[in-house]
């Protein structure tokens, strides 16, 4: 049973010249294997920052709580050990890296987390199904990683990471920004993929609720002034399309 | 967080993994320091014949007038006098591997050619232990095209006619204050000559490897390929740890006939006191193509900037260069393209990657004379700083004497980003694996054109320059 527990966590980012300025202010939540969970809120309200300190960027500086991964201490561990013990982070705005062709990459991470190299004709094999699962071009393997990718082929890379290293928390960063019904449709279809294991627990973050649409969630939470300020079912999502965020950013800017 | 920082992650460029040194044992050894007796020492033990002898005594002298360069990297280091001009380490050529005596065996083991034999990747083997080349073998397909692949001592002996042709026809005598030395004390380094119109389909490979404290290696190169014919010259070395500064100063003189085309590979890893002061230069004709590929790892200093001059149509010079330095290390390298006749066109990529302190240079020259109208040419240098303390440089000298030329330049220096570290880690991979895996996409365009085997020997040194940095 993979549970992420977040505990009164305190998130400070370096800024040019300002010093540290504290962005997350008392974060708890708790997800469990097989479990979706949405974040939603206003832009600025800490929630790529809360992907970003469970991913363990360097940029984002723990100062006070928790995050424990079946108990384990994650703040502990690297990046590279967190995403070995089974954290991963569809990224929203992912970097080139040039020259290093797609297949390389996959393989080079799937090696890393699984601990040894899949077997190359079952790896082969696996690369190709879940390439056409998300209806990607073959030839996009020999690629450079994320050169001159479009927003939608970025995101669908994201998610052929993430059905490949199949983690215990899959976080994903705003993953249906930019894209349009098409992309979002095969993208949601991999999050869904996953998610029908019941092997992985979901974090999915979002301004929109368009993706919960085709990705329902069983919990729903509201992040505004770096705390999360309202938690229910699918139904508060429902609420939010309607309202939208205007009384949330009250309650957050007077705490 | 435990993410280190990236010059903790490179610490391990600095350190020579293949530093291992067989004990010395020479048959014939000299005297260190440089004086006419010594150069006429060297060429009455190779029997030559009296114009050699001439020539190097001539390049003695333009050595002794040239004064040392003062513009690249720092030389002060040098002292000639405490160097070794000519080391014989077997008094005869092996004529096979059994021949060859016991610790020259197990250096070549180490660097396994033996292997690189058995895979038939290899048309020849030039092996240059110490000054001299003592294995030394051609395939029979080879000879009976009428190729010649031998060491440049043996190729003077038996073919004088076309080295008093060509010898210093390429890069002169007194060229530089370092080609005047090699022409004097010379020893060692290949010759090649293709007949028309044979295309050597396999490279032919030759492996260099100094193993004397404070030994000159003195290797000169001479390439002749006739007209229409191809030829893929290839040089790799891995030289052992020294205590004290050793010079390795060589000259390649390349003749590239009508419509002919000669690539010429070289990937050095010199320990890191050598001073790698390196000519080469390729005379290029009507229709010929030249193709540097020079990758640059080791060496205290390299100055190296592989030339091509486009002397007749439609002549195609191409430099691929790579360069890595490490702490303490200058690498000073790029390209000259020099079109001296119409319709010729270049193109210089160069890629280099800083760490720990180390510094590299791209310094080209791209001259277009007069007469010498649309011709083309394109320069493209990338830079990759590992950490903030390392230095990269751009010297970029264009010299355009028509108008119709086209040139085109691009230079761009890049960081290893904290985002880039941050997604390959966050999929699990260890900083210096992340850090290996940047550094090899950066290469990558150049790493492609090398045969496979040297390909994979570079992919192998960057992950050695990689590992054991983070705790």
């Amino acid at each position: 049973m993979s549970t992420l527990e977040i505990r009164n966590l305190h998130v400070s980012v370096e800024t040019d010249g300002e010093g540290p300025r504290e962005i997350l202010r008392g974060v708890n939540l708790t997800v469990r294997k097989g479990e979706t969970h949405a974040i939603m809120g206003p832009n600025g309200s800490g929630k790529s920052t809360l992907s970003y300190a469970i991913a363990g960027h360097p940029k984002y500086t723990v100062t006070e709580g928790s995050i424990t991964l079946d108990g384990a201490d994650v703040l502990a561990m690297g990046v590279d050990t967190r995403a070995r013990a089974g954290i991963f982070l569809a990224m929203q705005y992912p970097v080139e890296v040039p020259g290093v062709s797609v297949s390389n990459f996959l393989r080079t991470s799937a090696t890393a987390v699984r601990g040894e190299a899949p077997k190359l004709r079952l790896w082969v094999k696996e690369v190709k199904e879940t390439m056409g699962f998300l209806e990607m071009d073959q030839a996009f393997a020999e690629r450079g990683v994320n050169e001159g990718f479009s927003g939608g082929e970025k995101k669908r890379h994201e998610i052929l990471q993430m059905m490949l290293l199949k983690p215990k928390i899959a976080i994903l960063d705003e993953t249906d920004s930019g894209l349009d019904v098409d992309a979002l449709r095969v993208v949601s279809a991999g999050i869904n993929a996953v998610r029908e294991t019941g092997e992985t627990g979901t974090l999915l973050i979002t301004h929109y609720t368009r993706i919960l649409r085709y990705v329902q969630p069983e919990f729903v939470h509201v992040m505004a002034g770096g705390k999360i300020v309202d938690e229910g079912g699918s139904e508060l999502a429902a609420t939010l399309e309607e309202s939208g965020y205007d009384k949330y950013v009250k309650v957050g800017a007077g705490a | 967080m435990t993410t280190t920082s990236a010059e903790t992650a490179l610490e391990g460029l600095g350190s020579y993994r293949f530093g291992w040194a067989d004990a010395d044992a020479y048959a014939a050894d000299v005297e260190r320091g440089l004086s006419e007796a010594v150069v006429r020492g060297i060429s009455a033990k190779k029997s030559e014949p009296s114009w050699m002898t001439d020539l190097r005594l001539k390049g003695l002298k333009l050595f002794e007038r040239k004064p040392m360069p003062t513009w690249g990297a720092d030389l002060s280091g040098i002292h000639f006098d405490n160097i070794k001009y000519f080391v014989r380490s077997t008094e005869k050529q092996a004529e096979s591997w059994d021949d060859l005596p016991q610790d020259i065996k197990d250096t070549y083991d180490k660097l396994g050619i033996p292997e690189a034999e058995k895979q038939r990747l290899i048309a020849g083997v030039a092996a240059q232990y110490e000054s001299e080349v003592v294995y030394h073998k051609i395939r029979e397909d080879l000879e009976e095209q009428g190729v010649i692949f031998l060491d440049t001592d043996t190729g003077l002996r038996e073919h004088p006619e076309i080295f008093k042709e060509y010898f210093g026809s390429v890069i002169p005598v007194g060229d530089n204050k370092f080609a005047a030395l090699n022409t004097a004390v010379w020893s060692g380094g290949s010759f090649i000559y293709v007949p028309p119109g044979v295309h050597v389909e396999i490279p032919l490979q030759a492996y260099f490897r100094i193993n004397t404290e404070n030994m000159g290696q003195f290797e000169r190169t001479l390439i002749i390929v006739d007209e229409g014919a191809y030829v893929h010259y290839v040089e790799g070395c891995t030289a052992p740890v020294y205590s004290s500064d050793s010079l390795h100063s060589a000259v390649v003189e390349i003749v590239v006939k009508k419509n002919a085309r000669c690539r010429y590979t070289t990937i050095q890893n010199w320990s890191n006191n050598v001073y790698n002061l390196v000519t080469k230069r390729a005379a290029c004709q009507e229709g010929g193509t030249m193709e540097w590929i020079d990758g640059n790892i080791g060496s205290k200093v390299t100055m190296k900037y592989p030339a091509v001059w486009l002397l007749g149509e439609h002549a195609r010079g191409e430099v691929l260069s790579i360069a890595f330095a490490g702490e303490g290390q200058h690498q000073d390298a790029g390209a000259k393209m020099v079109h001296a006749a119409p319709r010729t066109s270049s193109q210089i990529i160069s890629k280099s990657v800083a760490r720990g302190g180390g510094r590299t240079s791209y310094r080209g020259l791209v001259q277009i004379h007069e007469g010498a109208h649309q011709s083309k040419s394109t320069v493209r240098c990338d830079a990759l700083l590992v950490d903030t303390i390392s230095r990269s440089d751009t010297y970029p000298y264009v010299d355009v004497r028509e108008d119709d030329a086209s040139i085109g330049h691009e230079a761009s220096v890049s960081k290893v980003g904290e985002d880039q570290l941050f997604y390959l880690m966050s999929r699990g991979m260890a900083e210096d694996e992340a850090m290996a895996m940047i550094v090899r996409g950066f290469v990558e365009p150049i790493a492609r054109e090398l045969p496979m085997e040297y390909a994979l020997e570079l992919n192998r040194l960057i992950e050695l320059q990689m590992e054991g940095a983070v705790g």
